[in-house]
């Protein structure tokens, strides 16, 4: 047989109907919920009084909304309706919630590996366009609409059009200080913000099989950053090893035959990709963006661009205005820019790796006067074991806040938002204007970048705090 | 969803590229439960300043694009995230086709359910309908059948769609309902999995 790619075995497994001249009709295998992009759909399905076909391959909770402080003060009543719905749907559809009482509630794209509902060689959507991040499982996993979601509710299939499929390579390794996320910054700053769009990315090479588990899921995470709807990474011993003994993973001699199909998954040696894309690991550095786009970044040690320097028209014109918006102006350091606020959270680094990693260069250090910063675990399993390895208290010593478990200032639903004409360091996944807040300003950067910035008031390369501390 | 062939309406060039979800409509309006009543919040930090008052300088509050019914934007429109509510809003508002050289996937997606059609043009074509389109009144043709667009002055394009999401618009179809007649198919699938588990 010819050798295949993981993205073509995992599509051809699951073809539930094929017809010349039509998408794919594929199986669902995991559907997970939140309560931004369902309730339109729920009242779809009430309206032509249709059911969910697999409430068990179907599972709940509340992240985009849910307040951080105090979990039982929910400022805005349009913010609790919409909580309120999910819960009232979830009960009549009959499907398992994490509501915010529950102790495994966090961001969807945390909990769904952390609970083993994600599996290799899955196909898993979500009404959210985060949803590649399960692809570091080797899931086929994607984000949908909301008209989507009732599909899927109804029928647990979605009709898709194969989509070519991009090799992202990644050779030789990462330096020191450097993480996932500047990673797949890096990638996106240089192959831009539609590269993937109408493909499925694979990440290849030595630097990624080099990540650990929660790694890949920053990488795949961002692969929607970089246009494409999913990517995944072929699963190893690591995948395997990360999923043993997890709730809802298999058990017993049932997890020893899942692995072995597992592993089977993985893309066959000589399997053909439509594209691919390189870049060098060790080049990479620590990176930050300086415009209104995740493709608008660089190294740490690079300045901020100037527009004129752009052949193309279109191009001049979005730089210049994004520059506009974020009031720099070309040529700056990217070391001079201040900072007000520091976040560190969101599906693309909350996990306890990414807390531990913030923490390391945060201990015995203070955050700037001035500087607002908070600490947003992924989820309550994520806090919980935080806490017990005492990072909380390293967070608060240095002057972050600690909060409770959800998707917070990532984009600003509840009221953790970043102030009109305020610079915020963020380690989420989208600088779009006003996206923390309106008039607000984010740098992407990852976790130790974000206390770097949070310690020193500025963007500062992180490995030059490591060289003081040796 | 309502269908769509014929169709002719007011162009509006929105001269920009990499338009995202979080400026068709920001997040602040993501919270209601219904489908409709999003218009009003379209590219609402563009259309409007901080006080509420409408901004003068954006194409869309210029009164010769007032009764726009068709958008014409740079490479890449509706990237960033899935939510459905930015072709409700651009629906709700009144624009019943968008016209760009490329869409993010998912975005593309969720116009066609939605009944509005996305039209991928090369960036020459778009070009030259966004100049033409300053000046009042500027309409475009679209015949979806016939897959072309064109002018009262001579411009001519045609373009490619999906043929199954071609007949889905024609015909307006419910997908759910589609899909559903397909149930003997899926109970076997299930089937098939159960078994080999
Ligand atoms: S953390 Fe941010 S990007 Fe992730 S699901 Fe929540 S809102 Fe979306």
């Amino acid at each position: 047989m010819a050798p295949k790619t993981i993205i073509e075995k995992v599509w051809e497994q699951h073809v539930v109907h094929r017809e010349e001249g039509k998408p794919d009709l594929l199986y669902i295998d995991l559907h997970l919920v939140h309560e931004v992009t369902s309730p339109q759909a729920f009242e779809g399905l009430r309206m032509h009084n249709r059911k969910v076909r697999r409430p068990d391959l179907t599972y709940a909770t509340m992240d985009h909304n849910v307040p951080t402080v105090n979990r039982h003060i929910i400022n805005d009543p349009i913010s609790k309706t919409q909580m309120e719905t999910l819960d009232q749907n979830c009960k009549e559809f009959g499907i398992e919630l994490a509501d915010i009482d529950h102790p495994d509630q966090g961001i969807v794209h945390v909990i769904g590996p952390e609970l083993g509902l994600t599996q290799p060689g899955k196909t898993i959507v979500c009404g959210d366009s985060h949803t590649s991040t399960h692809g570091a499982f080797g899931a086929l996993s994607f984000g949908i609409g909301t008209s989507e979601v009732e599909h899927v509710l109804a029928t647990q299939t979605l009709w898709q059009t194969r989509p070519k499929t991009l090799q992202i390579k990644v050779t030789g390794k990462l330096g020191f200080g450097v993480t996932a996320k500047d990673l797949i910054l890096a990638v996106i700053a240089k192959y831009g913000v539609n590269a993937g769009t109408g493909y499925i990315m694979e990440y290849t090479g030595e630097a990624i099989r080099q990540l650990s588990m929660e790694e890949r899921m920053t990488v795949c995470n961002m692969s929607i950053e970089a246009g494409a709807r999913a990517g995944l990474i072929s699963p190893d011993e690591k995948t395997v090893e990360y999923l043993r003994g997890r709730r809802y993973a298999p058990q017993g001699e049932a997890f020893e035959k899942a692995a072995d199909y597992w592993l089977s998954l993985a893309t066959d040696e000589g399997a053909e990709y439509d594209r691919t894309l390189e870049i060098a690991g060790e080049e990479i550095e620590p990176q930050v963006t300086w415009g209104t786009n995740p493709s608008m970044g660089s190294g740490i040690s690079a300045s901020v661009p100037d527009p004129e320097q752009y052949d193309r028209q279109a191009d001049r014109e979005s730089i210049a205005r994004a520059l506009d918006y974020m009031d720099l102006s070309a040529g700056m350091k990217i070391e001079d820019i201040p900072v007000d606020y520091v976040f560190i959270g969101s599906c693309t680094n909350s996990r306890i790796s990414d807390l531990r990693a913030a923490a390391e260069v945060a201990k015995g250090r203070k955050v700037q006067e001035g500087i607002t910063a908070i600490v947003v675990p992924g989820s309550q399993t994520v806090k919980q074991a935080a806490e017990a390895e005492g990072l909380d208290k390293i967070f608060t010593e240095a002057g972050f806040e600690w909060r409770e478990s959800g998707c917070s200032m990532c984009l600003a639903m509840n009221d953790d938002i970043v102030p009109p004409g305020k610079r915020c360091a963020s380690t989420s996944n989208r600088n779009f204007e006003g996206r923390q807040g309106n008039g607000s300003k984010t740098h992407l950067v990852s976790p130790p970048m974000a206390v770097a910035a949070a310690v020193m008031g500025k963007f500062t390369d992180v490995r030059k705090l490591a060289e003081v501390h040796q | 969803m309502k269908a769509i062939n014929k169709f002719n309406g007011i162009v509006c060039p929105l001269n920009r590229v990499n338009v995202d979800t979080d400026q068709i409509i920001p997040k602040q309006f993501l919270k209601r439960i219904e489908r409709q009543g999003f218009g009003q919040f379209l590219f609402h930090h563009w259309r409007f300043d901080d006080e509420g008052n409408k901004r003068e300088d954006f194409v869309m509050n210029q009164m010769q694009y007032e009764q726009a019914e068709i958008l014409v934007s740079g490479e890449n429109f509706g990237c960033g995230s899935s939510r459905e509510h930015a072709p409700w809003a651009l629906l709700d508002y009144g624009f019943r086709v968008v016209i760009a050289p490329s869409f993010a996937d998912i975005f593309y997606n969720n116009c066609v359910k939605n009944g509005i059609l996305a039209i991928r043009l090369t960036e020459e074509e778009v070009e030259e309908i966004t100049e033409k389109a300053e000046e009042p009144g500027y309409r475009l043709f679209i015949n979806l059948k016939d897959q072309d667009i064109t002018d009262r002055k001579g411009f001519v394009a045609d373009f490619d769609i999906d043929p199954y999401w071609k007949e889905m618009l024609l015909n307006g179809w419910d997908e759910i309902a589609v899909t559903l007649n397909l149930d003997e198919e899926i109970n076997n699938y299930e089937n098939k999995v159960t078994a080999g588990q």
